[in-house]
């Protein structure tokens, strides 16, 4: 290939042994992973799930997909790639986590059976309304009738 | 006297078939400067239908659905199938290569291939404009695209394909600055035009994708309603708003920074001086590109996302302010003290300045999170993109038509006749488009067909505007054709500039250059080296 003298890139060949040691570790972790879900880390469940899962993405794309060995740059695009959607999440999620900041009907998804939607169809409980856009305690409220 | 050469690319090879197989980079130019001003034209003629029925409050000719379809396809086709693939499809086709000198662009049949997805993009989007249209907004926002019954699938699954055209242009230059400039092309002896798509088409590769992901899941949702936009199934309409600005606010960089990128060029060739300050406004650039990423949600200050998110957009958007303004006075700069010729290229560069700068500053006053809530959806939005991206990147495209028309054709067009359309166009634009700030500060909200009486005047103004602007259009295309055939042969440099492009003939040879070039001097030493004008004066 053109590309890999361009670059310096040598032809990588690891040992056979490397490969089965890897792949041993990655069922190991596929064990753990099963192994893991039988305890309850309450809201660590998921960043215990996600660092298993990361580092197995990890080992394959390090040995398997040669990243470790293959010109740094590809490295770099890659983790990149991951920072960007990073981003994209993080920031997205300064949104969905903090929607009820100030109005607490914000904070989740609207339900179409929920007590709002009912007091508004027969409109005959006015205060069931008022109670779901109740604005939350501890925010300042202004007074629309001033 | 200026000859044109006997073989050049335009007849280098002849017949229909051998353009549409052609992988010469200008040809490809040539073929996306047709389509491309075909949908401009198509575009153009639903802005004016729209401003002829906004001459009366009521209902004039058309009636409120149409309406509604047709500033949906005006939206989606200016964007989409016009002003994303302009600049760098048409005039980065055309000169990037030679201006680095290359012989072509890094991968040629990808390059065809992009033009081809564009043309099958293009029917997708035709296909709905005649089997009913959309009624979304070029937006497509949730709910109302996943509910309403018109060809919402066809026209987004057209914006889906486009998005690789855009994919497979930004990756091929990528590639091409990177792997083909020749000997002594550094980095910083690079034109600022081809520092301008390098940082376009790193957005392009980077945030067109997410588009993709985004019209997919519309058409899923609308298909079988998996519910990730639906809030009755636990989805949530927001997060459309997000997906679809985190591809779309990169992607109004995407439109600009071409602009921009042409601008650097035309104002050190028309005022024959170096650029002041290269560095900064290279570097400028790619500052923008990065800022266009993390300030996408100001376009949804009053969609219901969380207070917090909108302070931290706001914050971030007042960033993007920075990179721009440092271009805008190492250009004002540029100018000072320099020899400037009014050519017609100049003239838009000028009005680039006026009508770019006002765009931009009002982005300022909606980047300000209080003052949006209040001027959001009204006709000051309406008035604020049309500054930026016909004010900023159509005004520039045209400069940068003009300026390497004689390159492209071997012909020069009529400048006077030059000079009273880019007048025209720049009259017109302000009575269309000022108008509407006022309006839209006093209340007039965009999208809607009926009105109240009170902003009468103003519609009637903005309309006449349009009338004015289209004259100057009409007088463009007029002269611009007529050059092709009876212009004056522009001999290689009519300009006096010093890139790469101006030492070869007009039109260029099939393969650019005899041999390579050697770069020994930087694109804008106007100090050191004075190019004679080949433009023949009588």
């Amino acid at each position: 290939m053109s590309e890999h003298t361009n670059t310096g890139h040598k032809e990588h060949i690891l040992p056979l042994s490397l490969y089965l040691g890897i792949g041993s570790m990655l069922l190991v972790l596929t064990a753990v992973t099963v192994w893991v879900s039988f305890f309850d880390f309450g809201e660590f469940n998921l960043v215990v799930a996600m660092i298993i899962a990361a580092s197995k993405a990890s080992l394959v794309a390090l040995f398997f997909m040669h990243l470790k060995y293959d010109n740094k740059l590809y490295a770099i695009i890659f983790v990149s790639s991951l920072l960007f959607l990073a981003v994209f999440i993080i920031i997205t999620m300064f949104d969905t986590l903090r929607r009820d900041d100030v109005y607490i009907e914000k904070s989740g998804p609207i339900q179409k059976q929920s007590l709002m939607y009912d007091s508004l169809k027969t409109h005959s409980d006015s205060t069931t309304v008022v109670d779901s856009l109740q604005v939350k305690e501890d925010t300042t409220t202004v007074d629309l009738n001033k | 006297m200026n000859k044109i050469p006997e073989t050049h690319y335009l007849n280098a090879k002849k017949g229909i078939w051998s353009w549409l197989t052609t992988v010469d980079h200008k040809r490809i130019g040539i073929l996306y400067l047709f389509s491309v001003m075909f949908f401009f034209f198509v575009g153009g003629m639903f802005a004016l239908m729209l401003r002829l029925e906004l001459l009366t409050p009521t209902e004039m000719y058309i009636d409120s659905d149409t309406y509604n379809q047709m500033f949906t396809l005006h939206g989606a086709i200016m964007i989409f199938l016009f002003i994303i693939p302009a600049i760098p499809a048409i005039l980065g086709n055309f000169v990037l290569p030679i201006m680095i000198g290359a012989k072509d662009v890094a991968f040629p049949r990808l390059n065809l291939l992009s033009w081809y997805i564009y043309i099958v993009g293009a029917l997708f989007a035709v296909f709905s404009l005649v089997s009913g249209g959309a009624d979304t907004g070029w937006t497509f926002y949730t709910p109302y695209s996943t509910t309403t019954s018109t060809a919402v699938i066809s026209i987004v699954l057209g914006a889906f394909i486009l998005g690789f055209s855009s994919i497979f242009t930004g990756l091929n230059f990528i590639v091409t600055v990177h792997k083909l400039r020749s000997p002594g092309m550094t980095w910083f002896k690079m034109p600022l035009f081809v520092w301008g798509m390098y940082a376009t088409a790193l957005i392009q590769v980077l945030a067109t994708p997410v588009l993709g992901i985004t019209l997919v899941l519309l058409i899923i949702e609308r298909l079988i309603g998996i519910g990730i936009f639906d809030p009755a199934m636990g989805g949530d309409p927001v997060l459309f708003q997000h997906f679809f600005w985190f591809y779309s606010h990169p992607a109004v960089y995407i439109m600009i920074l071409p602009g921009m990128a042409i601008i650097s060029e035309l104002i050190t060739a028309h005022s024959h001086k170096k650029i002041f300050g290269y560095k900064a406004v290279a570097y400028s650039s790619l500052g923008i590109a990065f800022a266009s990423f993390i300030v996408w949600g100001h376009h949804m200050f009053t969609s219901g996302q969380s207070e917090l998110a909108a302070m931290i957009f706001s914050f971030l958007t007042f960033f993007v302010a920075i990179p721009s303004g440092v271009k805008v006075f190492n250009w004002v700069a540029t100018l000072y003290k320099s020899s400037i010729s009014f050519s017609t290229p100049m003239l838009y560069t000028l009005s680039f300045l006026f009508l770019f700068s006002i765009g931009g500053l009002t982005g300022i006053f909606l980047g300000a999170l209080p003052v949006d809530i209040h001027l959001h959806d009204t006709y000051f939005i309406v008035a604020h993109f049309h500054y930026v991206m016909v004010g900023g990147t159509v005004i520039a495209f045209l400069g940068g038509l003009h300026h390497w028309w004689p390159k492209m054709w071997g012909r020069m067009y009529n400048e006077t006749l030059g000079k009273i359309s880019c007048l025209l166009i720049f009259v017109g634009f302000n009575m269309t488009f000022f108008t509407q700030f006022i309006m839209g500060s006093q209340g007039m909200p965009r999208r809607y067909h009926l009105y109240v009486d009170a902003y009468r005047p103003f519609h009637a103004f903005s309309t006449y505007g349009s009338w004015v602007m289209a004259a100057g259009f009409f007088l463009m295309a007029y002269y611009l054709i007529h050059s092709l055939f009876k212009g004056k042969p522009a001999g290689n440099n009519p300009w006096g500039a010093l890139t790469h492009e101006w030492s070869i003939t007009s039109p260029p040879p099939e393969h650019n250059f005899e041999e390579i070039p050697i770069t020994e001097h930087g694109p804008y030493d106007y100090d050191k080296i004075v190019a004679k004008s080949t433009l023949v004066e009588n």
